[in-house]
């Protein structure tokens, strides 16, 4: 387990794009059930957006809540399983952008759903180790979902961005603990030159979810001597809207302290942003000396689990920015036709 | 005069979907169990019933595969396949095979993993029960043809869906108790109404889930049955066979071989119906269920609802069915689930079905069906 030592938020920011799609309009253009739509509705990027604009959108939030110069930024790193290059990385972009450049490392990471908090390990422990002042830690997402499959129904679009430095007094949250727990389970993948991802249906689930997520918080919890009176909140990778709440049902978590966090309902699955988005929206809510407790879940597979404690730095910076829930509200419908145009999903 | 049969042991694993084992463990598992119940170490030969695994696990020569596994590699040992009765057509080959006299005991196992495959990839494997060149490549599936004869059924008989959806529901009553059970949970008669159609009318929960499980007996003779000193019922099996497409039969309400195997088996058994004292029927789909309770001669054509209706197939009814939960909710981890329907007469009838003894078990009988009844095997199992 990896005790941190005074590693602080100092800004975050999420970004969700203005465009919806009904669950029911998927359901309706593949003729399937709408009783059991996973989701209520999903974000899509417009037309001039992709995983680097939104990146920058959060990034730029984060860094007015941080209130420090974007050149003091010394890393910049995009979790990211839809890079808009194969070759060339989303991090220089963001971090140009920013006006973070140059001296900086930047580069993306590739972990699935929790590619967003791989870069948050690295990041916190960069700053850790003393290596940079402030660290930039970001996950972003235009997923894909194959047309007609399960998967096309929350497979959204969406960034968070966190400003990761060392100063408690900049703080607007202080992550206490973090873990992770990966193994080798092929519950879902895309290889090279594919467009679409594959996944194993069911086996997503007990073997791939649950297991990492469940084995992540609890070994978080036992080795750091937490338990689950110490959290206020529980935020988890949320793929559907019921998932989250059967991993807090098998960890014992009521369900109280997950629905505050939840975004994936309204939003669909961010993917590499959905954990980070969680996690946003309850800063947008929580009082400083509450904690929450983090865990994402990527397939392939792992999960990121941190405990993050709320400080006061919390009520001054909270309102430098809009809250998340000013994007989530701020919604055009789209039909199944303009979203295949925005998604690119017409191909001639 | 033929030998007699006698089951001297069972072994069941949990039916489930089991991520973490593969199929040679489900089945190895569950042939130790029953080697141990019987309280042998070695059988003359090995019968081993699986209809998916050629095609989920691309793999095939269960027999001697399983007898490896057990450290019995020198033993006869033979898969064997009739789609979803293969398990029960592998009690039917080591049953024979005692009753002529050439082996004085053979361990029977029924196997199947469905979890290894996409939803689409078990319902396309499925149908190698169908006879693909007529009604396979016109992309019909299991569940699409149960849908027209449950249509021709509610019309024939002028019956509304909630009477058949009961057996559902009692299925899931019986299951509570039963501790190798996949869905050990009740459910109301409007779960089952207002789930989503797999084909319409027949709703998800008049069928059964995606199921890893693996059932074995221990099959002996009477000398070495004497020798054991593990409880032992006398095992009768008949099986018979129909077309493989219901719809290219006289009646597709009417299974044909469900009426012949029972009734020859009862004739072997020398058992009247009403010796029947509990009842393991295929409920594949609820479909299935009635239209086999109908064509055993358990209920009279168009009226086996009623039976559910007055709680006749209840735990504490005249003739309790399912009664560890059936394949809706015990699960149908097809190759393996007419294994498990025998082991369970066993389990009733050797008054070790815990809390869901039926006082009276004596005798009872298992009816397993391959595709729509296109083979049928009955098994009666009665107290020695």
């Amino acid at each position: 387990m990896v005790k941190m030592n005074s590693i602080v938020i100092v800004g975050y920011g999420g970004y969700v794009p203005r465009y919806r799609i009904r669950a029911e309009e998927i359901a309706r253009v593949w003729g399937r059930d709408r009783s059991e739509l996973p989701v209520e509705e999903k974000a899509v990027i417009g037309l001039d957006e992709d995983t680097v604009t939104m990146a920058v959108e959060a990034a730029k939030i984060a860094l007015k809540r941080a209130g420090i110069p974007p050149s003091k930024i010394g890393a910049v790193h995009v979790g990211t399983e839809s890079k808009p290059y194969a070759v060339k990385p989303s991090g220089t972009i963001v971090a140009e952008a920013i006006g973070a450049v140059p001296r900086i490392t930047a580069a993306d990471f590739e972990f699935a759903c929790k590619a967003g908090t791989e870069a948050l390990q690295f990041i916190t422990s960069l700053v850790d180790a003393g290596r940079i002042e402030y660290g930039l830690a970001i996950g972003a997402d235009t997923a894909q979902g194959r047309p007609g499959d399960a998967l096309e129904f929350t497979a959204a679009c969406g960034a968070a961005a966190l400003i990761i430095g060392k100063n408690k007094s900049e703080g607007v949250a202080e992550i206490e603990a973090c873990t992770s727990y990966v193994t080798d389970t092929p519950d879902f993948w895309r290889r090279e030159y594919e467009r679409y991802p594959h996944h194993t249906a069911r086996f997503t689930g007990d073997p791939a979810y649950f297991h990492h997520i469940v084995n992540s918080v609890k070994a978080l919890l036992e080795n750091d001597g937490y338990t689950l009176n110490d959290i206020d909140y529980a935020v988890f990778h949320q793929p559907n809207v019921r998932f989250p709440l059967v991993a807090a049902r098998l960890l014992g978590i009521d369900l109280e302290k997950v629905k505050p966090g939840m975004v994936a309902g309204s939003i669909g699955n961010t993917y590499a942003a959905c954990s980070l988005l969680g996690l946003v929206k309850v800063l947008d809510q929580a009082k400083p000396g509450e904690r929450i407790l983090v865990a994402s879940f990527g397939s392939g597979a792992g999960s990121d689990s941190y405990i993050i404690r709320v400080l006061e730095g919390i009520e001054s910076k909270r309102g430098l920015a809009p809250t998340l829930d000013k994007f989530i509200e701020r919604k055009t419908y789209i039909d199944y036709a303009v979203y295949a145009k925005h998604r690119r999903k017409i191909l001639m | 005069m033929s030998n007699k049969v006698y089951v001297a042991g069972v072994g069941l694993t949990k039916v489930d979907e089991h991520w973490w084992t593969s199929l040679e463990y489900l089945m190895t598992e569950a042939s130790l169990k029953a080697l141990d119940d019987a309280g042998v170490n070695k059988v003359d030969s090995i019968y081993v019933g699986s209809m998916l695994s050629p095609v989920l696990q691309e793999q095939g020569h269960l027999g001697a595969l399983l007898a490896e596994e057990l450290g019995l590699s020198s033993v006869p040992a033979i898969g064997v396949e009739a789609a979803s009765a293969s398990g029960a057509a592998a009690v039917y080959a080591g049953a024979r095979e005692i009753e002529s006299g050439r082996a004085n005991a053979v361990l029977v196992v029924g196997v199947d993993k469905m979890s290894d495959g996409l939803a689409e990839e078990v319902t396309a494997a499925m149908m190698i029960g169908e006879r693909q060149e007529y009604v396979g490549f016109i992309g019909a599936t299991f569940y699409s043809l149960n849908a027209l004869i449950y249509r021709l059924y509610m019309d024939k008989y002028n019956i509304d869906q909630e009477k058949i959806a009961l057996f559902p529901v009692l299925c899931h009553e019986h299951a509570v108790n039963a501790p190798h059970a996949q869905y050990p949970f009740k459910i109301k008669l409007e779960t089952v109404l207002n789930s989503p159609y797999v084909a319409e009318p027949l709703r998800r929960f008049e069928t059964t889930a995606i199921a890893d499980g693996a059932a074995a007996l221990v099959l002996v003779n009477e000398e070495t049955g004497k020798k054991l000193d593990s409880p032992k019922t006398e095992l009768v099996i008949e099986a018979a066979t129909d077309y493989l497409t219901p719809f290219q039969r006289e009646d597709p309400l009417w299974f044909p071989a469900v009426q012949l195997s029972t009734s020859k088996a009862l004739e072997r058994a020398k058992l009247g119906r009403q010796d029947i004292k509990i009842l393991e029927t295929f409920d594949a789909t609820s479909i299935m269920a009635i239209l086999s309770l109908e064509s055993s001669g358990f209920s009279e054509r168009g009226k086996a609802w009623r039976l559910l209706e007055k709680g006749e197939l209840s735990l504490s009814g005249s003739l309790p069915c399912n009664t560890f939960g059936g394949l809706k909710a015990r699960g149908h981890p097809i190759g393996a689930t007419s294994v498990y329907q025998i082991a369970e007469l066993h389990l009733q009838i050797t008054r070790r079905a815990g809390k869901n003894q039926v006082d009276n078990a004596v005798a009872g009988l298992a009816q397993s069906l391959g595709g729509i009844a296109s083979t049928a095997f009955t098994t009666i199992l009665r107290e020695v």
